[in-house]
């Protein structure tokens, strides 16, 4: 471990490595690198790299935490053995389990459980390498990861520190700011601003700690838009690439499919209509030609609901 | 932010008097329970008290030992302080090993104690790398009335405040009080609905969005915060109840540990 540096801040107003006082470190945020995950993110804040998962909503195990009006929300803060200069000792901590808790807290009101009842959301977070803030690191890769898994969610909550050193209040503080600085106070906000996580230790007026909010505030509201450019990035490129599919024959399949069961079993008047919609956007509108079968479909269900239906489903067991 | 059952016509009723600025218990929103510390109660340990707020009793014991310093710090003491909800305290509250509660109570309580310098812990260093005094600040809750945050880290601090270091039973020198520097106190307020409540009560807290707890010392600086359950609170919200906090903070003080 590094010695206590004589001054955190240079005589320019510049801090050891060379941020402003109101600087956040880089962030860096890569969406969906989970195959088996139902979201997931990676990422780097300053010299943080953690990872975050997200499985569910998915049945509850062990069974009796499960609510019959809402999903239960788990977080599992871990740090990686190898994440620190001395090495810990793998598995769960005091210092983990609070973690754990504060987060999950942070986030929970975030998220629509009551769209689940009876189900668990899980989130798990990995951190890989630890240097200060891996707490609002973790947060918010995992909030990233719950957007990714399409779990619905009132906003993102973005974390970020602010702490004081040489008496003077800087945002996201870096190792040594951490190690031997005055006060350390990570928090998380709604894109809103509400607070949803708050802890602090060391030495703080409450009219530093006024100010200091302000300041990582602005801090989260920076995290907020990579988290969110980093979402649509993701999705702009999955509508890349599913439009790319939509000229491979596969999807030709699916429609010529739908088309058979309409032309064979349903009704005349909404097979016309079908094929020709269907026709039309193959021709003109390759990249938007996902949503209108499907729009389709929801028609044809509407419209078989009264009788043609059941036959069409009858007809193709037998078959 | 608990798992209780909490029924609706009670919640509705919380709701309804706090519009008024009124509380269950007759309460106004920033007054805080009737407090009661009696130090010393077990003679075999090192330092003890009891605190009562409201109907809400713990008991805090201190113990203090030698022991190996951490590597990293070997000219300090170790303070380390653990929580116990003990299933006597409370029907919600299971016997094993400390759960998430239990630990963040601790975590908190120990943090305004470590980060107001409370306890001067370069003075409980015997031989540098070798041997360091080693404080153990251990609570028990005996009966959960709500605020056990307050209640724990006024238990603490009472404790160390009348902590013998044993000297003489270890051969270590003499007998002699543990060096403290400041008087760190917790207050909590909760969050119901926009409207902030000082020292909630069992049934506030179950009720709550959330709670924030400050942790205040001397000079009126802020020693330590944590927020706690699921809810959020704007910046507003938090100004004011950090203003009361260090407020009451000073109060509680003035009023119970001043030597």
């Amino acid at each position: 471990m590094s010695d206590k540096p004589e001054k955190f801040i240079d005589e320019n107003g510049l801090r050891l490595d060379g941020r402003k006082l109101d600087q956040i470190r880089d962030v860096n945020i890569e969406v969906g690198v989970l195959a088996r995950a139902d979201g997931s993110c990676y990422l780097e804040f300053g010299n943080n790299k953690v990872i975050a998962a997200v499985y569910g909503p998915r049945e509850v195990h062990p069974r009796h935490q499960q609510e019959s009006t809402r999903a239960i929300v788990r977080y599992k803060y871990n740090m990686a053995s190898f994440s620190v200069e001395d090495r810990k000792r793998p598995g769960p901590d005091r210092r983990s389990t609070e973690i754990s808790k504060v987060s999950r807290e942070a986030l929970e009101d975030q998220v629509f459980t009551e769209y689940f009842p009876k189900s668990a959301i899980d989130i798990f977070v990995e951190v890989l390498q630890a240097d200060a803030g891996t707490r609002t690191a973790a947060l918010n890769a995992a909030s990233v990861a719950l957007a990714d898994a399409g779990i619905p969610m009132r906003g993102l909550v973005s974390a970020c520190a602010f702490g004081k050193v040489d008496d003077t209040l800087v945002v996201d503080l870096n190792k040594d700011e951490d190690n031997y600085g005055q006060a350390d106070v990570p928090i998380a906000m709604t894109p809103d601003g509400k607070i949803t996580l708050l802890q602090m230790d060391g030495h703080l007026t409450p009219e530093e700690l006024k100010t200091g909010l302000e300041m990582a505030q602005e801090g989260c509201r920076q995290v907020y838009e990579v988290q969110r450019q980093a979402l649509m990035d993701h999705y702009a490129k999955m509508q890349g690439e599913t439009a790319e599919e939509t000229e491979a024959p596969s999807v030709e399949d699916v429609v010529s499919d739908e088309e058979k069961v309409a032309s064979e079993d349903v009704s005349t008047v909404t097979e016309e209509v079908e094929e020709k919609v269907i026709g039309e956007s193959v021709k003109e509108e390759p990249e938007v030609k996902e949503a209108i079968p499907i729009e389709e479909d929801e028609e044809n269900e509407v419209d078989g609901e009264t009788d043609e239906e059941p036959d069409v489903e009858e007809d193709d067991f037998h078959e | 932010m608990n798992k209780q059952v909490v029924s609706i016509i009670q919640r509705d009723q919380l709701i309804r008097l706090m519009l008024k600025g009124e509380r269950l218990d007759g309460r106004k929103p920033e007054e805080t329970r009737t407090i009661s510390i009696e130090t010393g109660v077990i003679d075999k340990a090192e330092g003890s008290a009891r605190v009562e707020i409201g109907d809400t009793k713990i008991i805090a014991g201190v113990k203090i030992q030698p022991g190996t310093p951490f590597p990293d710090t070997p000219d300090v003491g170790v303070i380390i302080t653990s929580m116990e909800l003990i299933p006597l305290a409370s029907p919600e509250f299971e016997s094993g090993p400390p759960r998430e509660k239990a630990i963040e109570l601790a975590r908190v309580t120990d943090r305004g104690i470590r980060e107001s310098g409370a306890i001067d812990l370069k003075k409980l260093c015997i031989t540098e790398g070798e041997q360091v005094w080693m404080v153990f600040i251990d609570i028990h809750v005996l009966d959960d009335g709500g605020n056990l945050m307050d209640a724990a880290s006024l238990g603490a601090i009472a404790a160390l405040l009348t902590a013998k270091i044993p000297g003489e039973r270890y051969g270590i020198g003499e007998d002699m009080p543990l060096p403290m520097r400041d008087i760190p106190v917790s207050v909590t307020a909760v969050d119901i609905g926009g409207g902030i409540l000082f020292d909630p009560s069992i049934e506030e807290e179950r009720v709550a969005d959330c709670k924030l707890t400050v942790i205040s010392n001397q000079e009126g600086a802020i020693a330590g915060m944590q927020k706690s359950g699921n809810g959020s609170l704007t910046v507003d919200q938090i100004n004011h109840i950090v203003e009361v906090s260090c407020k009451k903070g000073q109060e509680i003080r003035e009023k119970f540990l001043e030597i």
